[in-house]
C-alpha cells in the first residue's frame, strides 16, 4: 500500500515518520483480511448495509410535512470562521 | 430523600472517583440539579424518575459537549437531544455527565481518547475495555445506575465484561441512532450499561422503538422487558459453539464459561451444540466494512462547519489536510486510511464487495443456528482486562479482543454480556448471550436469571455504591 497516496485521497497530511509507522501496520491488517479470499462467494448475495430481511418492517417514508429545524445561528454558530450566516473558508484557488 | 439530594450525591461521587478513573469527560452539575428539581416538582408517573445516567460523549445531549473523545470536536456542544436521550429525560432520568471513550469509538481499551485513558475500577493499572470504557467504569464504580454507550463491534459488551457489569447491544434498528455521531452506520447501535440486567431492561423499555428521525429504526413492537424478567428459563435451549471454547481463550475464561454452562443447566436451561462456521471471519469482514464506512462518515470533519480548524493553511485543500492531521489521533487515522484504501479504485471488489458477501454468510450462520436454540452462549472476550499500554503497538492484537462480539454487529442480532465470575487474579469475566432478531427479552431473561442465582462475588477497588 502506498500510504502517502492513500492519505492524500483521505485528505490527511502525514509525516514521513507516520507513513513509516502506519505502512507496516496497515500491511499486516490487509494481509489478515485477505483470508476472505479463501472463501467461495460466487453464489452469495451481498448483505447491503444494516438493511436486513428483518428491516422490511422498517418504514422509511414519513409524512412530507414542514417542521421546525435548526436556526441559522445554531447551524453556523460553532463554525471555526462564520460570517453573516455563512461558512468562510480559505481561498480555493 | 428528594431527587435533588440524590442527584447531588451522585455528582459528588462522580467528582470523587473521576480523579482515579477519568470516566467522565464532563460532570454537568448545574444542568443535572436543575433537571432533578423539575423531576422532583413533577407529579406525573415516570418509569425512570430520578434515575441518574451517564451518556457516552458521542451521543448528543442538548447544551452539553459532544467531543467523541477527539481533539477535532474538543470545543463542540450539541444543540439537540439524541432520541434515546430525549426519551430518557421524558421518563424522568437525569443526565449527570458525558463519559470518556476511545476517539470516535475506535478502540477496545479507551486508550485512544484524546482526553486520557480510563482506568478499570477493579484494577487501576488495567484498561476498562472500549470503546465505551467511561460509561462502563461509571456504572461499575457505582456512580450511576445506568449509562448509554455505543456499539460498532463490541464496544458495550467488551467493557461490560472487563468491568463486571451488564451491557446490551440491541438488534440493529431497535434503538434510534438519531443523535449518535456516526462511525460505521450499518453496524452502529446505541447500547446500555446497567448494574444488572434489570436496570438494562428498564432503560431499554424506555428508549426502544421506531423513530421517524432514523429511517433504519424498526417499526417492531416493544415488549414490556421488565415483565419478561420472570426468572424462569426452564427448557430454554442455549446454543454452545464448541469451536469457540478452545484455543485463544484464557484458561480462567474457559473454566468460567464451562461453569456457566453447568450453572444454566441447574436453572433448567438445555445446552445444545451448534456451529457458526463463518464467525471466525468476523474480524476480517469487520475491519473492511467498519473502516470503509468510517472513512466516508468522518469526511465531514474538515474544519469548515464545526470543530477544530488548523491555523495558517495556504488554501482550502491544505486546510483540510492540516485540520485532519492535527485533529485526529493515530487510531482514527489508521482506520480512515484503511477504509480509504479498501474503497479506492481497483480494490473495491476485492475487499468491500467480498466483505459484504461474507457478511451475508455470517448472518446466515445465525439464522440457521436459531432454528435449534433460543440463545447462543460464548465468552464476551477471550481475556480479562489487559494492562494499560500492553497492546498499543499491535493494532491487530487489539482488534482480536473483539473476536466474539463483532459477528453480532455484522448479523444485526442482539447480545448481552453479564458477569460469569472472577479470574484467579480477581478480575471480572463476562458471559455473552446472543439472541435472535428482536429477541432482547429472551437474552435479558436468561442474563437476569443467571446473575440472580450466581451473583458476582467481590467488588471493584474503586466503588462508591
Amino acid at each position: 500500500m502506498d500510504v502517502k497516496h492513500v492519505a492524500n485521497l483521505a485528505h490527511i497530511a502525514i509525516t514521513e515518520e507516520e507513513a513509516a509507522l502506519y505502512g507496516p501496520q496497515l500491511a499486516g491488517i490487509v494481509e489478515y483480511v485477505e483470508q476472505l479470499n479463501t472463501l467461495d462467494t460466487t453464489a452469495v448475495e451481498p448483505m447491503l448495509g444494516g438493511l436486513t430481511a428483518e428491516g422490511e418492517s422498517t418504514r422509511t417514508i414519513r409524512a412530507d410535512e414542514p417542521r421546525s429545524s435548526f436556526t441559522v445561528e445554531e447551524a453556523v454558530g460553532q463554525a471555526p470562521d462564520p460570517v453573516a450566516g455563512h461558512f468562510r473558508v480559505p481561498k480555493v484557488l | 430523600m428528594s431527587i435533588v439530594n440524590e442527584i447531588e450525591r451522585v455528582l459528588d461521587n462522580a467528582e470523587r472517583v473521576n480523579g482515579d478513573l477519568n470516566s467522565f469527560l464532563s460532570i454537568e452539575r448545574n444542568t443535572a440539579l436543575a433537571r432533578a428539581a423539575e423531576v422532583d416538582a413533577s407529579s406525573g408517573e415516570m418509569p425512570l424518575k430520578g434515575f441518574a445516567v451517564g451518556i457516552k460523549d458521542n451521543i448528543c445531549v442538548k447544551g452539553m459537549q459532544a467531543t467523541c473523545g477527539s481533539r477535532i470536536l474538543a470545543n463542540y456542544k450539541a444543540h439537540y437531544d439524541a432520541t434515546a436521550v430525549e426519551r430518557l429525560k421524558a421518563a424522568g432520568a437525569v443526565v449527570v455527565g458525558k463519559t470518556n471513550m476511545d476517539e470516535f469509538a475506535m478502540g477496545s481499551s479507551n486508550e485512544s481518547s484524546a482526553f486520557g485513558s480510563v482506568k478499570n475500577p477493579w484494577d487501576k493499572e488495567r484498561v476498562p475495555g472500549g470503546s465505551s470504557g467511561g460509561s462502563a467504569a461509571a456504572v461499575a464504580s457505582g456512580v450511576v445506575r445506568a449509562a448509554l454507550g455505543s456499539e460498532t463491534g463490541g464496544s458495550v459488551r467488551q467493557p461490560a465484561s472487563f468491568c463486571g457489569i451488564a451491557g446490551l447491544k440491541p438488534t440493529y434498528g431497535r434503538i434510534s441512532r438519531y443523535g449518535l455521531v456516526a462511525f460505521a452506520s450499518s453496524l452502529d447501535n446505541i447500547g446500555i450499561f446497567g448494574q444488572n440486567a434489570r436496570d438494562v431492561a428498564d432503560v431499554l423499555g424506555v428508549i426502544a422503538g421506531r423513530d421517524p428521525m432514523d429511517s433504519t429504526s424498526a417499526d417492531v413492537e416493544v415488549p414490556d422487558y421488565a415483565a419478561e424478567l420472570t426468572g424462569d428459563i426452564n427448557g430454554m435451549r442455549i446454543g454452545i459453539v464448541r469451536d469457540l471454547i478452545g484455543e485463544g481463550l484464557d484458561a480462567d475464561v474457559r473454566d468460567s464459561i464451562e461453569k456457566a454452562i453447568d450453572n444454566l443447566k441447574k436453572l433448567g436451561a438445555v445446552p445444545v451444540d451448534i456451529t457458526l462456521p463463518y464467525a471466525k471471519y468476523g474480524i476480517a469482514v469487520y475491519y473492511i466494512i467498519a473502516t470503509a464506512e468510517a472513512s466516508s462518515n468522518l469526511a465531514r470533519f474538515d474544519g469548515v462547519r464545526y470543530g477544530f480548524r488548523a491555523e495558517e493553511a495556504a488554501g482550502l485543500r491544505e486546510m483540510y489536510m492540516k485540520t485532519r492531521e492535527e485533529g485526529f489521533g493515530a487510531e482514527v487515522k489508521r482506520r480512515i486510511l484503511l477504509g480509504t484504501y479498501v474503497l479506492s479504485s481497483g480494490y473495491y471488489d476485492a475487499y468491500y464487495a467480498k466483505a459484504q458477501k461474507v457478511r451475508a454468510m455470517i448472518k446466515q450462520d445465525y439464522v440457521e443456528a436459531f432454528k435449534s436454540c433460543d440463545a447462543i452462549l460464548t465468552a464476551t472476550s477471550p481475556t480479562t482486562a489487559f494492562k494499560i499500554g500492553e497492546r498499543l503497538d499491535d493494532p491487530l492484537a487489539m482488534y482480536l479482543s473483539d473476536i466474539f462480539t463483532v459477528s453480532a454487529n455484522l448479523a444485526g442480532v442482539p447480545a448481552v454480556s453479564v458477569p460469569s465470575g472472577l479470574s484467579s487474579d480477581g478480575l471480572p469475566i463476562g458471559l455473552q448471550l446472543v439472541g435472535n432478531f428482536w429477541g432482547e427479552a429472551e437474552i435479558l431473561r436468561i442474563a437476569s436469571a443467571y446473575e440472580t442465582a450466581f451473583p458476582l462475588v467481590g467488588k471493584p477497588t474503586v466503588f462508591v455504591g
